[in-house]
């Protein structure tokens, strides 16, 4: 509220305050939207290779989002959620794959004895069939449920990974902690490489049958705003907040300062598994080399140039970069400008990028939102604001005075 | 397995130990002054190795001006790194300095592999380096021989600098207090400048004999050696020039015995160097040579 006494004070009042039933009105009006949308671009008439961007920024918005929620909001600077979305990656892999098809994979080692034995839709159409017998839908539902399944798995399987990882290291604080996740990370990284029996090594896994699509990430990336968002909002955010201000006070003012570093933790790493199983069930090709150090270095970019500690910020800027991932490629390709021949240089993208995250940490390191969210009340505020300022423009267009707008500068 | 086997094993581990030290000391000395880690350090050394491969191969000069040629220009590279992208953010949170450390990181890799390419080249190794000598029943390799007393005879120098001589004494004031050091009237900045210099001298060191034991350099060459590095200074104590030595011997001979006792785990080599790590920051968070941490409030 405090720019609006300062800056644009002549303009009149920014509108009433909502009511809670036209927030929550405005909030359904734009999911039907969002789901129109899907709806469109799951048509025929919408390019593959666009459906693939989308695809890709809305797992990137569930990996930053659920990122954000341990550094941004809680303050504690991890560098390790590929290694609980390789975790994710797998196990979706390894749920959904069908039984004949992981014999022919891992023809070095075969796969671990439970896991080889099944796969998530195929035991489901099995026992649907036998409730209904002889159904079309049978598939299609059995599918769907086992991809849900698959991906609840894959969280719960990365949040496990998350509790076994954050109580030794959330223990240590700062820089410690970095390093700490980070080895976390590799090794899992290590693992992944060398557990052949289950990830079948560097070979990666291939053929994965293509289940994700905009309806899923989609709808995943609304369940982890919405999961986060309340999480950020109740109690616990508060208290999380309070230790990413000052831990030590936090304490005093008899906060469990472990408990809750360790809850933002395994919550954070349940969406980072999920992200992975969207990933690999979207890309139908897995390998450990899918979830390097690059990953968490990706997310790190993104939770940094919307802001540390905006959920806003995070997912707005893992669609901007997912798409700015792609627009750069133009960087990468030959270019002709008048007599100058540049020829494309392959990698080039990492490098802006790069330079990218240390220019917005040493000008611009509050972010494009800062910490602040986005709320239908500051939405309609502002709505109301540039509407005042069109209708004076509009008004001195008239020729009568402009009255109360914002005068032209240097006059 | 025979007991010369093991000594072999051992004497390789202490010669990798002997790069992993030279590299952890850069670590060291500016986490002990700013309490930054250099995420670029391991990049620092990959550009040695670089400047080193160029000067001997390309304009064929001959080694005793490359390396120390070499290990000027990475000076200068780690005194830009600083002066670009660490000064800046001297008074903010030290997570945004920690963050623009992991962006030069990643800048510094990139532009070598758009720059250099991603094939790794062979480096020239000198006849020193090259030729086996005979001790006992063992043929060691000369770099194997070489590589543990030239760092120790390194960090021997480095020790004299940083206790006989003034700028190693407002090094050593820096990294108690900067604060009170400033209003001494020493220049903090220029001190700083030394200390990356220093620090990214000796990475230049160990990446040039680096690329003598394994004879190539590739653009990611400095990425696991960094963070090994990185784990020894931490084992060591951080902040603590020997105890980073120490550490250093301590990761190569655990590394290397790991895949000469354990064959069949050589493949988990890098997860039994980050797991000591992680046991080191656990049980001994200050590190073999570290002093207790003091709590501020």
């Amino acid at each position: 509220m405090a720019e609006e006494t300062t800056g644009l004070a002549a303009v009149r009042p920014a509108g009433r305050a909502l009511s809670p039933w036209t927030r929550r009105l405005l909030t359904f009006a734009a999911l039907a939207l969002f789901a129109v949308a899907i709806a469109y671009m799951e048509g025929p008439n919408f390019s593959p290779y666009y459906r693939r961007i989308l695809n890709v920024a809305l797992i990137y918005v569930v990996a930053a989002v659920s990122y954000n929620l341990v550094n941004g909001i809680a303050g504690q600077f991890s560098l390790g959620p590929n290694g609980f979305m390789a975790i994710g990656g797998f196990f979706t892999t390894l749920m959904m794959l069908p039984v004949a098809r992981k014999e022919q994979v891992f023809f070095l080692q075969p796969l671990i004895w439970p896991l080889s034995e099944f796969s998530l839709p195929e035991v489901l159409q099995g026992a649907l069939s036998r409730l209904i017998p002889g159904s079309a839908a049978i598939a299609f539902l059995s599918m769907s449920l086992g991809f849900l399944g698959a991906l609840v798995l894959a969280g719960v399987m990365a949040a496990l990974g998350g509790l076994v990882v954050g109580i030794p290291s959330l223990r240590l604080r700062g820089d410690y902690l970095a390093i700490a996740t980070f080895g976390f990370g590799e090794i899992i990284f290590v693992l992944a490489n060398n557990l052949i029996s289950v990830t079948n090594g560097p070979l990666g896994i291939r053929d994965i049958p293509e289940y994700a699509n905009l309806w899923w990430t989609g709808g995943a990336a609304v369940f982890t705003l919405w999961a986060v968002q309340n999480l950020v909002n109740s109690t616990y955010g508060r208290a999380l907040k309070a230790i990413r201000e000052d831990e030590i006070a936090a304490e005093t003012m008899g906060i469990n300062v472990f408990a809750h570093k360790l809850l933002a933790f395994v919550v954070s790493a349940f969406f980072a598994g999920v992200a992975g199983g969207l990933l690999a069930a979207l890309l139908t090709t897995i390998s450990p080399s899918l979830f390097t150090f690059m990953m968490t270095f990706n997310l790190l970019i993104i939770i940094v140039l919307g802001g540390l500690g905006s959920t806003t910020g995070a997912a707005v800027t893992a669609v901007v970069y997912a798409v700015l991932q792609e627009a750069l490629r133009a960087v990468e390709a030959p270019m002709r400008l008048g007599p100058i021949h540049i020829p494309g240089v392959p990698g080039m993208r990492m490098v802006v990028f790069s330079l990218l995250l240390i220019f917005l940490m040493l000008f611009y390191r509050r972010g494009l939102f800062g910490r602040s969210e986005f709320t239908w009340q500051a939405a309609w505020e502002t709505a109301h604001r540039l509407g005042a300022a069109l209708g004076g423009l509009f008004q001195r267009g008239t020729g009568r005075p402009a009255g109360e707008v914002r005068r032209p500068r240097g006059r | 397995m025979t007991a010369d086997v093991v000594v072999q094993q051992l004497l390789n581990g202490i010669s990798l130990g002997g790069l992993y030290s030279l590299l952890a000391i850069g670590y060291t000395m500016v986490y002990g002054i700013l309490r930054l880690i250099n995420f670029a350090h391991g990049d620092v050394f990959m550009v040695g190795a670089y400047t080193a491969f160029y000067l001997v191969g390309i304009f064929r000069l001959p080694w005793w001006i490359a390396a120390p040629g070499a290990a000027l220009f990475t000076a200068l590279v780690g005194v830009t790194i600083d002066r670009a992208a660490y000064r800046p953010l001297r008074n903010e949170p030290r997570i945004s300095a920690l963050i623009t450390a992991v962006g030069v990181s990643f800048f510094i890799e990139n532009l070598g592999l758009v720059m250099l390419g991603g094939r790794p080249k062979g480096m020239p190794v000198p006849g020193v380096m090259a030729r086996a000598y005979s001790v006992g029943p063992f043929r060691i390799p000369g770099v194997t021989l070489w590589v543990p007393v030239l760092t120790v005879a390194l960090v021997l120098l480095l020790l004299v600098l940083v206790y006989r001589t003034r700028i190693g004494t407002a090094m050593r004031a820096l990294s108690r207090d900067i604060e009170t050091t400033r209003l001494m009237g020493v220049d903090v900045d220029r001190v700083i400048s030394y200390t990356f210099a220093l620090g990214s001298a000796l990475a230049a060191a160990g990446g040039i004999m680096w690329s003598f034991q394994f004879p190539q350099v590739n653009p990611l060459m400095g990425i696991y050696p960094g963070w090994k590095a990185f784990t020894a200074a931490v084992v060591g104590g951080i902040g603590n020039i020997v105890g980073a030595m120490i550490g250093g011997f301590l990761i190569g001979i655990v590394e290397i015995m790991t895949v000469g006792l354990l064959p069949h785990l050589s493949g988990y080599r890098d997860a039994f160097v980050f797991g000591l790590l992680i046991f080191f920051l656990l049980v001994r968070p200050t590190g073999i040579l570290g002093e207790p941490l003091k709590e501020k409030v």
